[in-house]
């Protein structure tokens, strides 16, 4: 019972989680990629009258709690809405941009003017046509206060959104955002008829996305059915149900009953319970554990007190003994496209005299004292066992660590707040990093007092950062900031967490994503 | 007919009852707003940091917590007066639509764990009485410990386990049935709570019921009865249990009054959508009218069944009457 019913530090993490990163990939996903029947007409013939109607039963712990896609940041509102609305761009398996209700787009010579071609192809459930109107009306209702989207900082960069045809919009930027395609892939930014009254559409969707609202019972399930006029063919589907079932175990047994075809587990020892035919996939995730340090109060605003724990906390320890190895460790940058190397870093391997002689030089030869924050009430399981196994670690080097394990809601309170030494948290990942750190680490960032760190370097590097739009450029300077993010030893990033997928015996074509995404639903198709 | 003799305690209840009430009502209030967060951290979490300030004003007007404390409370005070429990901005929902849901849920739930908990516990307990310190008694003793020692969860989780894995049994993976749609499915969804709790609450009510018995079995009455040459089936069936159950009657309203405040347990593992649930998620959401409102119902819930109890008595026990 120790689901989380909302998303704390992860919050917002619909978008996040991990690459299919290297050797961590298990072969069974690559091999299901293969037989992936990509909707179209196989859809269409499996919907045929004398075909069993494929009624996909999802497990879930938590109900969805608000159908409004811009303001919406629990993951699981995320992702079921990723399956009724369209954006603009989409993310591929591996989060590669690719096209989504914009066909194409073009940046300009001076990386000022984005102009989007839109899809002539595409309705909205209610039987209207999507139109660039569509695109402006919804940016700027992002981008409206009163609208409270989360979202709205995506768009900081636009001055103006403008339909220059019927289907073309162009997006003018006060500066230029080289990240700009991979936010407009984000669920938040999703395209709402023109006309729709904001009370309206968040009991009632009416999206571009593969499937539509059928009905939903709060608490109880929400049911999504196909859409047979999708632009991209018909899913094979014909129902999603997402089921609420609250207790975690409860949804191990009625995969094994047979009642629940799909769901997402984070915790691998409910995970070896499961047993029998079902294929279990883990998919390290975007997001990351990580212990940050609140750089901009003594005794941490002093690098060498950093390294000095950074140099002395072993990450697979905390990865094996701990978080019973559900990870892969991580680097700073999770993000597929822009991964760090985790041993690029001042001490790959534990160095406890080098963490002696760093602490020496910051005046702390005789250790000192340190508080933790940890979010206690299960949030992920493991966490207050990794707070006390860094608390050990760091025992060794004579710092005493005292652990605050709080309820999650202090624990958000403290944390927003930067009130804290060291805090032990997971958050959420991008697929771009410009999206996933912006916004901590340079100096005038929301997040940039929780993050305790900036520099000018930083700021410049990010910078740089939106102003490339050639990949191989652009990878090189993340790779820099991830450089000087280890060698300051701003935070220590311990390792990006598995979600183990469980796919009932009949389930065929569905990739989990490392954003947790479920949009795979719409290339899944149900024998039974 | 009320005399006035009958009259005056009858008032004194229903202004008992009401203050009862109000002081619930005050206690969740506070407690709800010294919880750390608001709606608006529950909803957003982290992401709550990347609000800009007019975005934050915008959402304290919508959730009405830019005003005072004690405006608030009797804003939500006056609109319960008037029939109106709020709205769940989450589940687009008024609040007495989803008590109007969960409460039969509830309500059934409780009816059938304490129609489990009588029939296993009353038998068992006049069992464990008929011999005191016999092996049936130590039966009795050690069923009651069980019942008592392990915890709900523990047992939910197992028995629903091991029915899945074993026979693939599992209707409560299938969606909730309500009674009225589907009989069948909502009593085998029902079965295996009812079951759980009923065994946890058979418990309390065996050792009342051993208890009670050795009581009245002891009294002069009794004797009296045996002498006069009573039959002894009818001797322990009219004369024993009929007067050992005030106290069983008194439990079980007490073990009732707990159960409609919702299973929380059992409704979170067999995925039952009852009052105990609608209270946890809106507690997580931080649904401040939602709690508050809910929280309400269920006090007076307790507060009739108490009065119910009372009632009872005075079928039962003629002396209860005449005071």
């Amino acid at each position: 019972m120790n689901t989380p019913i909302f998303g704390t530090p992860r919050g917002g993490r619909g978008a996040s989680s991990g690459p299919l990163r290297g050797a961590g990939v298990i072969l069974s996903i690559s091999a299901l990629a293969l037989t992936a029947c990509s909707n179209g007409d196989n859809g269409s013939a499996a919907n045929g009258d004398d075909a069993a109607p494929q009624n996909l039963v999802v497990g879930t712990s938590s109900d969805v709690d608000n159908l409004l896609p811009w303001t919406a940041t629990h993951f699981h509102s995320v992702r079921v809405l990723q399956n009724i609305y369209g954006t603009l761009t989409e993310l591929d398996e591996e989060l590669n941009v690719v096209p989504g209700l914009a066909e194409d787009w073009e940046v300009s010579e001076d990386a000022l003017t984005v102009t989007f071609t839109l899809r002539e192809d595409v309705t909205f459930h209610d039987g209207s046509d999507l139109t660039a109107d569509d695109v402006v009306a919804s940016y700027e209702a992002i981008m409206d206060e009163e609208t409270a989207a989360v979202s709205a900082t995506y768009l900081a960069a636009v001055d103006s959104v403008e339909a220059t045809d019927t289907h073309e919009v162009t997006l003018t930027l006060s500066s230029p955002d080289g990240a700009l395609p991979s936010k407009l892939a984000l669920g938040s930014t999703a395209i709402l008829p023109a006309d729709a009254d904001l009370d309206t559409i968040s009991n009632e969707p009416n999206g571009t996305g593969p499937f539509a609202l059928e009905s939903h019972e709060a608490n109880e399930a929400l049911t999504l059915a196909a859409n047979p006029d999708y632009w991209d063919g018909e899913p094979a589907l014909d129902s999603v149900e997402f089921r609420v079932i609250p207790d975690e175990n409860a949804i191990v047994s009625a995969l094994q009953a047979g009642n629940v075809h799909l769901a997402a587990f984070d915790d691998p020892v409910l995970v070896d319970t499961i047993g029998g035919d079902i294929e279990i996939h883990e998919t390290p995730q975007l997001s990351y554990q990580v212990l940050q340090f609140n750089g901009y109060t003594e005794p941490l605003d002093d690098v060498d007190v950093r390294l000095a724990i950074a140099c002395t906390v072993d990450r697979y320890e905390v990865l094996e003994s701990a978080a019973m190895g559900a990870g892969e460790v991580t680097g700073p940058i999770t993000s597929p496209a822009y991964l760090s190397d985790p041993d690029n870093r001042p001490c790959p391997e534990p160095d406890l005299d080098r963490a002696q002689q760093h602490l020496a030089d910051a005046g702390y030869a005789d250790g000192l004292t340190l508080s933790m924050i940890v979010m206690g009430d299960g949030y992920p399981s493991t966490a207050v066992a990794q707070a006390e196994n860094i608390q050990a670690q760091l025992d060794q080097i004579g710092i005493t660590v005292q652990i605050e394990a709080l309820e999650s809601g202090s624990y958000v309170d403290r944390w927003m707040e930067a009130d804290f030494e060291l805090a032990l948290a997971l958050n959420g990942g991008q697929p771009d990093p410009d999206v996933m750190y912006g916004r901590y680490f340079i100096s005038d960032g929301n997040l940039n007092q929780v993050a305790g760190y900036s520099s000018e370097t930083l700021d410049e590097l990010f910078a740089q950062g939106l102003e490339e739009t050639e990949e191989d450029s652009r990878r090189e300077i993340y790779d820099q900031v991830s450089a000087e993010l280890e060698e300051e030893a701003v935070w220590v990033w311990l390792f990006a967490p598995y979600e183990y997928t469980a796919l009932a015996e009949g389930v065929t074509g569905y990739t989990p994503m490392a954003n947790g995404s479920m949009k795979s639903l719409r290339d899944t198709s149900l024998e039974q | 007919m009320l005399t006035r003799l009958q009259a005056a305690p009858t008032v004194r209840r229903i202004a008992g009852a009401a203050f009862t009430l109000f002081g619930c009502a005050v206690a969740v209030f506070i407690m709800l707003r010294a919880i750390p967060g608001d709606q608006i951290t529950a909803i957003y979490g982290t992401e709550a940091a990347a609000l800009s300030e007019e975005q934050r004003e915008s959402l304290r007007a919508y959730y009405g917590l830019d005003q005072p404390l004690i405006v608030q409370f009797f804003t939500w005070l006056g609109s319960v007066l008037t029939g109106n429990l709020g709205y769940s901005s989450r589940t687009q929902q008024s609040v007495l639509e989803m008590t109007a849901q969960s409460l039969p849920v509830t309500l059934q739930l409780s009816v059938l764990a304490i129609l489990v908990a009588l029939l296993v516990g009353i038998p068992l307990g006049m069992l464990a009485a008929s011999r005191t310190n016999a092996l049936r008694d130590w039966f009795g003793q050690g069923v009651a410990l069980a019942g008592l020692g392990i915890p709900t969860f523990l047992l939910g989780t197992f028995v629903l386990g091991m029915a899945a894995q074993s026979w693939g049994f599992n209707p409560n993976g299938l969606r909730y049935a309500r009674l009225w749609d589907d009989p069948w499915l909502n009593l085998q969804q029902m079965f295996m709570p009812a079951l759980v709790l009923g065994f946890a609450i058979a418990a309390p009510v065996m050792r009342t019921t051993r208890t009670a018995v050795l009581e009245v079995r002891s009294l002069d009455f009794i004797r009296t009865a045996k002498a006069k040459g009573v039959p002894p089936a009818r001797l322990r069936r009219s004369h024993v249990l009929r007067n050992s159950l005030v106290p069983v009657v008194t439990q079980t309203g007490m073990q009732f009054g707990f159960l409609l405040g919702g299973a929380v347990v059992v409704e979170q593992i067999f995925s039952l959508p009852g009052l105990g649930r609608q209270v946890v998620v809106a507690m997580n959401q931080q649904e401040y009218a939602v709690v508050q409102s809910t929280v309400l119902v269920i006090a007076l819930l307790f507060v009739l069944v108490n009065l119910a109890t009372d009632l009872l008595y005075q079928r039962i026990d003629p002396r209860v009457r005449a005071e």
